[in-house]
């Protein structure tokens, strides 16, 4: 080691107790206290909490909001990415620009653009009733603010990806005769499908967990548009703190879950990339 | 939005096509909805609703702690980033990974576990609740749950830049006679000031706008430890739907506004960037 | 001596970059480190600087040990590869950092930078970042840097690596002028030999960690004291079993040996050869033009050798059948070098002698 990073001493010490202390205190005690509490009465309150009726079928309805989310905006990601670094054109800062925006939006406004477009006093209301549909307080007001939502991660992570290696091997795919399908599957997604997996992992999480654009949108029916943290909030504001909780661990471990397999795909993609740049 | 088609690849009207009509549909219908909806009040109405005294008292609320947390942020988030990049000790991976669960974990989770921990008989909070203070109920109580949902943004800006830094430039400085604290001071902050200060700013962005965590243990007394998109989800459950509009315009105009510095800052670091 | 280091080990894990490593530098000269990469060269630089630590072996600069003297106060200056010119500081306050490091009066500094930016001819251009500046002001910059605080020593790692070949002529004789005109100690890393040659009054040649030689750029040239040396500098080919070569009868069948260009003369074809019983049949197989001469591949025996040739001397084309005489080869001798002449010239004298 050089002399500059050989660091040691008081400095070093102190820097890595801080670290521990802070990590402790804000990241580990806190997912410990859920735990605490789930099993306070041990496994038994804890299972009945979990498989309750309504917690199924908010588990359910948080999948269903999830992957259409997922899935809507991995092809919008890969869309979004295959305009902006192929080809140049007119606004493509201000198509950027937008893209970002839902990051940038807190969620409860997030919900309320949907309530003021497709709610009571929304302009696109007198067609809605016209043909019985209902999009806020159900379902689909769900799924939509939940893509609001979750709309920038996938096409954030591969933009970069896409950008940094320029267009050759794709041109040469098509002087060769490919078409758009083939070149894409080809020879574009094993480049990108690190990032792509890496972005899908990220929408899904913020997706499983959003609570404050869906809660905006829900209504709060119970059975009905209630996804697993709205669920959460009922049970706590009702005072079934242990119910609150032991749902709460099963999003504890999807979390980690999410964690870990965030973890595993940078390393793998990292690997990889270092393997073909060599 | 003509198009000026110079390469030889396909697919730049499908993607294009998909492109514009997904964000249009999700996010600038939707925008266009509520920015209509404020143009009915006009700017003397929109003033009056947007800034009663409850809703002032809310803005500085949501604004001091999310700069509060924000600024504890800065700071853990730098040690942790120098610790994890500089050093080598046991556990180092699990504290990389461990800095990305407020991320991962639902903000309602972390919400009740945070109010669990923090009310008067927690864990945390009952010696301070010995002591007299109060942590959960109270503004330190929305501050500890904003730190919570912010810990990742300066620490994850900071630790690439860190990494990429190159040795030679505090070895520079070492020969040239300084001691650690001007190194940090005028070689090592000077490089990781831009995402110091983007990793600031976007996490006092998510402060600003953050309700799942705050609102278990906000307490949420009006004028007290209420926060401003308390304030939107509550006239929207009151049906004032024209408050809840001027509230939340004035929050976007906030948040596109940092959005635009943080642009900014990246633009202004990547000029210096042009040596390497 | 200046600078002295004698008995330098230094390992990374497994890795040794300096085995036994020593050897002296005069007041006032410039010595090169030359060596292929992982030679070990910049760590000893950087253990001279104080940035690395040795596991064993002494460092003397001016007579006192500094092994444990801090790096800010060995008073070396240092030039690295990439020049890490802080981006964030203009072009002033990069050169003034390390005399307010020495908390210098602000007059002081303001006259001190002055008198560099005029040495390194970069007046006017003190308040640009490095990012505005070209590879050559860069280095420029990096080289008033260290000088800024008059240190005793000044250190260079790979000075022109960094800079296309076309400047790096002109950079080249400029640091040389200007270490000349400054009279200070200074050691530069390199790996070209051509470079070493041309600027340093001293190179020492590194391999493997260890010291292989070290000498005036002649006297390495000339003298090669171990077959890397040989092989390493000038245009050199390794030749096995050179005894089937025409005067070289008394060398063992299997014995290697380093030959360079100059030691061969080609005959122009048709004239007549002074020396007919000592030289070699060979055959042209390639022509190359060289600027001032050509360079000529030819086939003797089961050897390729290469020779030059004034364009003076009259037609040749490949394919020709031409005498040649060779003059001497360095014959290696386990880990020596021994200069070898050819028998059947041996009345002519050893022409290898000259001074400058």
């Amino acid at each position: 080691m050089a002399y500059v990073r050989e660091e040691r001493g008081w400095a070093r010490l102190i820097l890595i107790t801080v670290s521990f202390l802070f990590v402790a205190l804000m990241l580990i005690l806190p997912l410990a206290q859920v735990l605490s509490k789930a099993f306070e009465h041990g496994i038994k309150p804890f299972w009945e909490a979990v498989s309750d009726e309504y917690s199924v079928k908010a588990a359910r309805l948080s999948a269903l909001t999830a992957i259409l989310a997922v899935l809507l905006n991995t092809f919008f990601g890969i869309a979004a990415a295959w305009a902006i670094t192929r080809f140049a054109f007119r606004g493509k800062g201000f198509l950027i620009t937008i893209i970002d925006i839902p990051f940038a939006v807190s969620p409860v406004i997030a919900g309320l653009v949907f309530v003021m477009t497709f709610g009571r006093l929304g302009w696109a209301y007198p067609f809605l009733q016209e043909h019985d549909l209902k999009i806020i307080f159900a379902t689909p007001g769900l799924v939509l603010a939940t893509i609001f939502v979750t709309l920038p991660f996938v096409a954030r992570e591969i933009i970069p990806v896409l950008a940094a290696r320029g267009t050759d091997e794709e041109e040469a795919a098509v002087l060769m005769g490919a078409g758009l399908w083939r070149t894409f599957w080809k020879v574009t997604l094993p480049h990108i499908r690190w990032a792509l997996l890496y972005g899908i992992i990220l929408c899904s999480a913020r997706a499983m967990g959003e609570f404050g654009a869906v809660s905006v949108v829900s209504g709060h029916l119970r059975g009905k548009t209630n996804t697993l943290p709205l669920h959460i909030e009922i049970l706590f504001r009702e005072y079934h703190t242990l119910q609150s909780f032991s749902v709460a661990t099963i999003l504890v471990i999807v979390a980690i879950l999410i964690l870990i397999a965030r973890h595993v795909v940078e390393r793998v993609g990292r690997k990889e990339a270092e393997y073909y740049v060599r | 939005m003509r198009a000026k088609k110079s390469k030889t690849l396909p697919g730049f009207g499908i993607s294009l096509g998909v492109t514009m009509s997904y964000v249009s549909f999700i996010v600038l219908i939707p925008m266009f909805s509520l920015a209509l909806e404020s143009a009915d009040l006009g700017p003397r109405g929109f003033w009056r609703l947007a800034t009663d005294s409850r809703t002032l008292a809310a803005i500085r609320v949501s604004f001091l702690c999310s700069l509060a947390a924000a600024l504890i942020n800065t700071v853990f988030g730098l040690i942790l980033a120098w610790t994890i990049v500089r050093y080598r000790f046991p556990f180092r991976r699990l504290i990389d990974g461990l800095i990305e669960l407020p991320f991962a974990l639902p903000t309602a989770v972390a919400g009740i576990s945070l109010t669990v921990l923090t009310a008067d008989k927690g864990w945390v909070g009952y010696p301070f609740a010995l002591l007299g203070i109060k942590l959960a109920y109270a503004k330190i109580g929305i501050i500890i749950a904003i730190t919570f949902v912010t810990i990742p943004f300066v620490a994850r800006a900071v630790q690439p830049v860190l990494e990429r830094l190159s040795p030679d430039l505090e070895e520079a400085g070492l020969l040239l006679g300084a001691g650690r604290a001007r190194i940090f001071l005028k070689i090592i902050l000077p490089e990781i000031f831009p995402a110091l200060l983007t990793g600031f700013s976007l996490a006092f962005a998510r402060g600003l706008g953050e309700y799942g965590s705050v609102i278990f243990i906000a307490g949420n007394k009006p004028f007290s430890t209420e926060i401003v998109p308390l304030i939107i989800m509550s006239k929207l459950e009151q049906f004032n739907y024209d408050q809840a509009t001027a509230v939340a315009i004035l929050t976007l105009v906030a948040s596109f506004a940092i959005m635009f510095a943080v642009n900014r800052i990246q633009t202004r670091a990547a000029l210096f960037a042009g040596e390497k | 001596m200046y600078v002295e280091l004698s008995g330098i080990n230094k390992s990374f894990g497994s890795f040794q970059a300096a085995r036994d490593v020593s050897f002296v530098l005069a007041e006032g000269t410039l010595g090169a480190l030359l060596g292929p990469s992982g030679s070990g060269k910049t760590t000893i630089l950087r253990m001279i600087a104080g940035l690395e630590s040795p596991d064993a072996g002494d460092i003397r600069v001016g007579g006192v040990r500094v092994n444990d003297v801090r790096p800010s106060q060995r008073g070396v200056g240092f030039v690295f590869q990439n020049y890490a010119l802080f981006r964030y500081m203009t072009v002033f306050d990069n050169i003034a950092f390390g005399l307010r490091s020495q908390k210098a009066p602000k007059a002081k500094i303001q006259e001190r930078v002055g008198e560099l930016l005029a040495l390194v001819n970069m007046e006017g251009l003190e308040k640009r970042y490095p990012g505005q500046l070209s590879g050559g002001q860069r280095q420029r910059v990096a080289f008033a840097r260290a000088l800024a605080p008059s240190p005793r020593l000044l250190l260079l790692d790979e000075p022109f690596a960094a800079i296309d070949a076309k400047v790096r002529r002109d950079l080249r004789s400029w640091l040389r002028g200007m270490i000349d005109r400054l009279r200070i100690t200074s050691i530069f890393v390199t790996h070209d030999q051509a470079e070493a040659i041309e600027v340093a009054d001293q190179i020492i040649i590194t391999n493997g960690g260890r010291v292989e030689q070290t000498g005036t750029p002649l006297e390495l040239y000339r003298e090669p004291a171990t077959p890397f040396v040989a092989r390493f500098v000038g245009d050199s080919q390794v030749l096995e079993g050179y005894g089937r070569l025409v005067g070289f009868g008394g060398a063992p069948p299997d014995g290697q040996c380093a030959i360079r260009p100059e030691f061969i003369s080609v005959c122009p074809p048709g004239e007549p050869v002074q020396y007919e019983n000592s030289a070699e049949e060979a055959e042209v197989v390639s022509l190359a033009f060289r600027g001032s001469s050509l360079e000529v591949g030819l086939r003797v025996k089961e050897f390729a050798l290469t020779a030059g040739y004034s364009l003076e001397s009259g037609p040749l084309s490949v394919g020709d059948k031409v005498k040649i005489l060779i003059f001497r080869v360095y014959a290696f001798q386990g880990e020596k070098v021994k200069l070898v002449n050819n028998d059947r010239l041996a009345s002519l004298g050893n022409g290898y002698n000259f001074a400058i």
